[in-house]
Formats: structure tokens, sequence, C-alpha cells
């Protein structure tokens, strides 16, 4: 702690039993309490605690999954605040956009953050599977990985389109007015599906609150389970893959 | 394989010089190779872990720019007796939407993103996308003659529903891909292009595709879905 302005404080909290109570290593200045940091962790157990230097280059992963998962966090803390002022009824959820813009601090903002954030995560995830298509990063032992990442890109299209009907403006109903008339066209289940997905046979009132739940509800918790299954693969599958490598004699096909 | 293994005695012995002890089996008719490198290894905390974080940094700011500049839309409240003209769902969609300007709607709705999710799905499955082997390795004169086919099949298929942003997207890969069908040496693009092999090939021509039908539906179409120029757009897009 030696190179920090306030040394003594630093020392002082580090040696607390309080603080020793949750974080039982000491200060990471080992490569044993470094180790400790990533496998004493709940959320950062995920990591391996030690990864090989050549994955932290730019080019390997061009860090896609990071911003896809950033824009998660920005979206889920925006969501919370956001969701402390809607109502999902007609036509106060239209209201509250009204609310948010005019009365509450800052409403604008977090819901500008909410959108473009929802925009960055779905082209970020499309990126992201461009780049493992392309380092063919989908070869075994990744097989089964690259088929959570379509179900995570998958739940993520939803949570964007559940989340479009959200305002009740023109653009909302009419935008998902034509998704779900799409879905009708479907032989069979595609009827019975449309109708439990809206309440009724139209997009009204009762599809409100259903998109409501499944965007804050039934939606993230699906994402974020595939999502650990997702991150633990990585991991368990021997670490992110960049661009493949020529093998080290030619005749060999890689 | 050229000659079958010959068989193996077992001998036993406790003298190293006289009866070394095999600790690796070459086989006559491959080469013992070294696939594998030392490697450098780094703790995960701090290298990663602070690198996460200033992604994490870096949206966060990017993100609250763009809030704080562009503010996301809001129209009238919802009116189900009022239709814009035109209707346009998300953007991540409008690809399909434009689909809907050529196919019915149980093609262009549920049978393209079916197939779609059901490729991606298959993909670390089929043989063909585990192997590094360009298009044109092997037998030139076959080749030229299936992925023709293919693509003249494909884009007289598009041409007859009148389908041109994907019939000239196709041509278009198709053109990239004869245009090294050939012995010649080339440039570093030429040579880049060499080495493409078949799936990603076929991955460039579906971004290519599915990034032009998004363009179009989301700057080109206007009031009954008619083409228009982005500068025409009202509403703008």
């Amino acid at each position: 702690m030696n190179g920090t302005p306030f040394p003594r404080i630093g020392l002082w909290v580090r040696e607390s039993a309080l603080y020793r109570s949750i974080v039982r290593h000491g200060a990471a200045d080992t490569n044993r309490n470094r180790s400790l940091v990533i496998f004493e962790n709940l959320f950062l157990h995920m990591h391996p605690v030690k990864v090989r230097e050549k994955t932290l280059k730019f080019t390997h992963t061009y860090w896609l999954g990071a911003v896809t998962i950033s824009a998660m966090f920005v979206l889920i803390a925006t969501g919370i605040l956001l969701m402390f002022y809607y109502h999902p009824s007609v036509p106060q959820a239209y209201r509250d956009m009204k609310e948010l813009k005019f009365v509450v601090d800052n409403g604008v903002f977090y819901r500008n953050l909410h959108r473009w954030g929802a925009h960055l995560m779905v082209l970020g995830a499309l990126l992201h599977m461009v780049r493992v298509f392309y380092h063919r990063a989908y070869r075994p032992p990744r097989q089964f990985n690259w088929v959570v990442g379509v179900v995570l890109l998958l739940v993520t299209l939803l949570l964007s389109y559940t989340g479009y009907l959200l305002p009740w403006d023109q653009l909302a109903f009419w935008g998902v007015s034509v998704g779900t008339n799409m879905a009708k066209e479907a032989p069979i289940l595609g009827p019975p599906i449309r109708f439990l997905l809206l309440g009724g046979n139209i997009v009204s009132e009762n599809a409100l609150l259903r998109f409501y739940v499944l965007h804050c509800v039934l939606l993230p918790v699906a994402l974020l389970g595939f999502l650990g299954v997702h991150i633990w693969r990585v991991r368990k599958d021997g670490g992110v893959q960049g661009p493949p490598e020529p093998p080290a004699d030619p005749e060999v096909e890689p | 394989m050229s000659t079958p293994m010959p068989p193996l005695d077992l001998l036993e012995s406790n003298d190293p010089v006289a009866m070394p002890k095999r600790v690796a089996l070459v086989r006559p008719d491959a080469r013992a190779t070294l696939r594998r490198t030392e490697e450098r290894w780094v703790m995960t905390f701090p290298n990663l872990i602070l690198r996460e974080a200033i992604v994490f940094q870096i949206v966060v700011i990017a993100l609250s720019l763009a809030a704080l500049l562009f503010n996301a839309p809001l129209e009238g409240i919802a009116n189900p007796l009022e239709t814009p003209n035109p209707s346009k769902a998300p953007w991540y969609f409008l690809g399909l939407q434009e689909l809907l300007h050529y196919f019915p709607p149980v093609v262009a709705g549920v049978v393209f993103p079916g197939l779609v999710v059901v490729a991606l799905v298959v993909i670390p499955y089929a043989k063909v996308n585990l192997s590094a082997r360009p298009l044109w390795s092997g037998d030139k004169q076959q080749t030229r003659l299936w992925s023709g086919s293919a693509i003249v099949l494909l884009s007289v298929l598009f041409a007859v529903f009148n389908c041109w942003p994907i019939v000239i997207p196709t041509l278009l890969v198709g053109a990239a891909m004869f245009s090294v069908s050939g012995d010649g040496q080339g440039g570093h693009f030429r040579q880049f292009l060499q080495k493409v092999t078949l799936p990603e090939w076929i991955m460039t021509w579906f971004i290519l595709v599915a990034t032009v039908l998004t363009l179009i539906g989301t700057f080109f179409r206007g009031p009954g879905w008619s083409l228009v120029w982005p500068w025409n757009m009202y509403p703008h897009a």
C-alpha cells in the first residue's frame, strides 16, 4: 500500500477484523494472493487463476464479449431505475414516458442510456458471434458453447424486442404488430404461440403486461443463467480462442 | 497408410541401457511433430480483471455520451386505428421485413429465420466447418463445377422472386470466389482470398446479404414500402 495517498487508512481497513472476515486474503502483492483474489470470489472464479498472455492482445477477441456484457450491466442498472417509474398499463405506460422526459430528474438520460445500451448489446453480440466464427473458435471442444451463444443471441433479441413495446408509442405498437403478424404465419404453432404471447389476438393492454413480465423477469433470468454457463464453459474449454494458428508441421491438417 | 505396422515384441528388462523404455511411439506412416510451443501465462488478477474493468468503463463513457447527445425516439401514444406508413420493426428485424416484400409471409417470417437459426446451431457439428483447408485446395475442376452451380442456382432462385438485394451480393461473392480459382500468383489480397475456406465464403455471403437487406429496409423504404432516398424519408429512419 506504499504507493497510495492514504497508506495508513488502507492498511487499517485491510487489517480490520471486519474486512478480513469478508476478504480472507491479504493485499494482492504475491502470486498466491493474486490467485486467492480469483478463487475466493464467487463472481471472479468463473475465470481461471492464470490466463495465456497472448489472449490479452486486442486482436485476439477485440473484447467484443466484454463489450456485450458491459452493455448488459448498464441495461440492468438503468432498467431497474426505469422500473421505479413505469406502470405496464394503458395509457399510464405512455404517460410515464412523458414523466421521465419532463418530470423525473435525469429520467430522459436513463431512458436514453437504456435505449442505446440495448442497441449496443445486440450489435456487440452479433459482432462477437462473427468474430468467433472467423476465428473458427466453435471447433471442438467449444461446439456446445457456440450453441449456448446462439441461445444467448436469441434471448438478447427477444429482450430487445419485448422492451421495444414498453413505451407504448406508435413506434412501439406498430413495430411489435409487424413482428407478431409474421409469427402468425408459422404453420400450426404460429397462431397459438402468438395468442399466448399477446394474451389476445391483437397487441393490447394484455400484450403490454406480458411483454413487461417477459422483459423484466423471465428473459433476464434466462439470460443470466445461460450467460453463467457460457462464461464458465469458456474456462472449462481452455480459455478464449483467438485467431487459429498454423500448425508446426505444414503437412498436418489444422 | 502404406505398410501395416510390424508386430511389436514386448521384452522385459531392468537395464535401461540394454533395454530403453519406450516413451513415445512413432508410427511408420507418420512423422513425429511438435504441435504446441511453450506459452507464457500471466496472473488473471490484475492482468485480465483490470482490462475488463477498463472495457466496462469505456462502454459506460461511450453510452453516457450517446445518451447526452441523442434522445431515444418517442412518438405519439399508440393508436390501433391509425397505421403509420410505413410501419417498421426494430432495425435488427428490418432485413426480414425487407424479405417480406419479395416472399410470402410464411417464407420471409418463418422459413428463412428458422433456417438461419438451424444453420447457426449446426455449424460446429458439420464436418465441413472443422477443416481449415482453403476452398480451392482440392480438385479444382470439381470445385468449379459444384460451387458454380450453387451460385447460379441461388441467383436464379432469388431472381425468380425479383429479390435483387440477394442476387447481386450472391454474384459479387461468387465473382470474388472464382477470381482466385486459377493458379496465378498475386498480391497480398489475392493470397488472402486464396486461403478462404468454404464456410468462410458462405458466412461472408450471409453477412453481406443480411447487411444489404437491413440497410435497404432501414434507410431506403418509405410509404407503401416503396424505394426512397434516405434524405426524402418521412418520418426519418
